[in-house]
């Protein structure tokens, strides 16, 4: 057993290089985990089918009598359901964040010479991989029962670009609450809250036909822009009637700034709460 | 000769409430430490400032060599931690671990795996290798833990509580692991509350009391000190409180300190 436990290779010195491979080895963790969870990974996967099987054969019906979307609802519902699951997945990405940060794993990861930044950096992208599975089921079942895009190869791969874009500021933002409420329990929370925000946006009805109060809130709270964008792009038209651009740049403009503030304050929250108790 | 831990004055405080009040330590190279005292008595703290987990708010510490504050990477280089609760990750296999920890460590991937399947063995988790370490008994995660430490030969090993909640087998196989490390040269420091660890395992007892080293020496030192017949009067006698009247525990620290000084050097 002694020959065994003295180990012949030293602690290796730092390079930059080192950083990458600490981040690649932070990412596999990352999609190990989701995939070990099967509650939470089967939710996810079961979320897009079942929700677009319950907006378009139950309430597409009644929905599309006031949306009015040429070839039925399912012409006017993708984007906000992958809106909506991205909301899910931010959610289980504020959960696997909290309970990383109330578990021993981090206080080890920070005591060795690894790049602090890969922690936060693996979590992120395997919550990207997993909100892009759970985007590329929204279609394939959306394409299944009957939505029928109009964009050529650049309109699909913009549509792509808005949700990479929003699934990263998503992440981040769920990373910062993940942090902040450390308990696995609290960050459960953050998936109601996320979820319950598409639908007071153009996600499921246009804004138009809302109450007086709540058309400018949902006119303008930061998901219509993104949603728009996506199915401008794809259907060839908004809900709101601005021009595509008008709403990709608003979009960007949105993504660019939650990413910019929760990225440097999840990456600050990861320091200072690993450098406390 | 040389110190592996070399600690002055080390204060800390949170909001307000004094944790550390000036700690002094040196633990000499390839000596098995152990840091003994009661529940919130300050174990931890010491622990992670050592580990660079922590910034003291004063004094200063060299940890195989290396400045704590002037070279933190240097001192994340040297040591190992394991904390109270065991850090590995529950969601993920026995040799995912240790591979993830190797790789970590940047060794690389064929290595790495050579050296994940040479600890399964040496802490007979070879057989549980492909499950999920929630499946794990207490201590068969306190040995992964363990192996985890030993990936790279630290020069520093840190052990916080390493063998609460253990049951008495597993506690065996911690020891007996921990002293082969320390034969092969290893430096430990580790933190208990128990007495009968210390006594078995550490060549240098340091009682921490109130955020005070309030005594420090072998087990043996400590208990003709004090005229005690076991570590645990040792432990009594230091450690009960200012309220339990007569200045007992003062009396007991003047004792220690007066009679052993060659024993602090």
């Amino acid at each position: 057993m002694s020959a065994a436990l003295a180990p012949a290779y030293p602690a290796s010195a730092g390079r930059p290089a080192d950083a990458l491979s600490d981040t690649g080895v932070m990412i596999a963790r990352g999609l190990r985990r989701s995939v070990r969870d099967p509650e939470a990974f089967s939710t996810a996967l079961a979320l897009p089918v079942v929700l677009m099987l319950l907006f378009v054969y139950v309430f597409g019906g009644a929905f599309n009598a006031g949306v009015g979307a040429a070839g039925g609802y399912v012409n006017y519902v993708v984007p906000g359901l992958i809106v909506l699951c991205a909301g899910f997945g931010a959610g289980t990405t504020a959960v696997a964040v909290a309970t990383d940060m109330s578990s021993g794993i981090v206080g080890r990861f920070r005591s060795m010479p690894i790049t602090s930044a890969s922690v936060l950096a693996g979590h992120i992208v395997a919550s990207l991989v997993r909100n892009l599975l759970a985007t590329a089921l929204v279609i394939a079942v959306g394409l299944a029962v009957g939505w029928r895009p109009v964009a050529g190869p650049l309109g699909w791969a913009g549509a792509v670009a808005m949700i990479v874009a929003f699934i990263l500021a998503m992440s981040w933002l769920a990373a910062c609450f993940g942090l902040v409420v450390r308990s696995p329990e609290a960050a459960t929370g953050a998936t109601f809250a996320l979820m319950f925000v598409p639908y007071l946006s153009s996600a499921f009805v246009p804004a138009g036909t809302m109450a007086a109060g709540l058309r400018p809130i949902a006119a303008n709270q930061p998901f219509t822009p993104v949603i728009e964008t996506m199915r401008g792009l794809w259907m060839g038209h908004t809900s709101t009637g601005a021009a595509v651009g008008h709403e990709a740049w608003l979009a960007a403009i949105y993504c660019a700034a939650v990413l910019a503030v929760a990225a440097s304050l999840a990456s600050w929250l990861f320091r200072h709460r690993t450098a406390g108790r | 000769m040389t110190y592996t831990v070399k600690a002055a004055g080390l204060r800390k405080a949170f909001r307000g409430k004094t944790v550390l009040d000036g700690v002094d330590l040196a633990v000499p190279a390839g000596h098995i430490a152990a840091l003994l005292g009661p529940n919130g008595a300050g174990k931890t703290t010491l622990i992670r400032i050592l580990a660079t987990l922590l910034r003291p708010d004063a004094g200063t510490a060299t940890v195989a060599g290396h400045d704590l504050l002037a070279d933190p990477v240097g001192v994340r280089r040297s040591i190992s931690l394991t904390g109270q609760y065991a850090a590995v990750d529950d969601m993920l296999t026995g040799e995912e671990n240790l591979r993830m920890m190797a790789r970590l460590r940047h060794l690389p991937a064929r290595a790495a795996r050579g050296r994940a399947m040479e600890l399964l063995a040496a802490f007979e988790l070879a057989d549980a290798r492909r499950r999920l370490v929630k499946t794990y008994s207490g201590g068969m995660r306190r040995r992964l833990d363990l192996a985890v430490s030993l990936i790279a030969r630290p020069e520093l090993l840190v052990l916080d509580e390493p063998t609460t909640g253990l049951d008495p087998r597993s506690r065996e196989q911690l020891w007996s692991a921990v002293k082969g490390l320390a034969a092969d040269g290893v430096t430990v420091l580790l933190t208990t509350q128990y007495l009968a660890e210390a006594e078995q395992l550490a060549d240098q007892v340091a009682v921490l009391h109130q955020g005070r080293i309030v005594a420090e020496g072998t087990a043996g030192q400590l208990k003709s000190g004090l005229g005690a017949d076991s570590l645990d009067e040792v432990f009594l006698a230091l450690t009960a409180s200012a309220g339990d009247g007569a200045g007992g525990a003062a009396d007991a620290r003047d004792a220690v300190t007066r009679r052993t000084p060659e024993v602090t050097r």
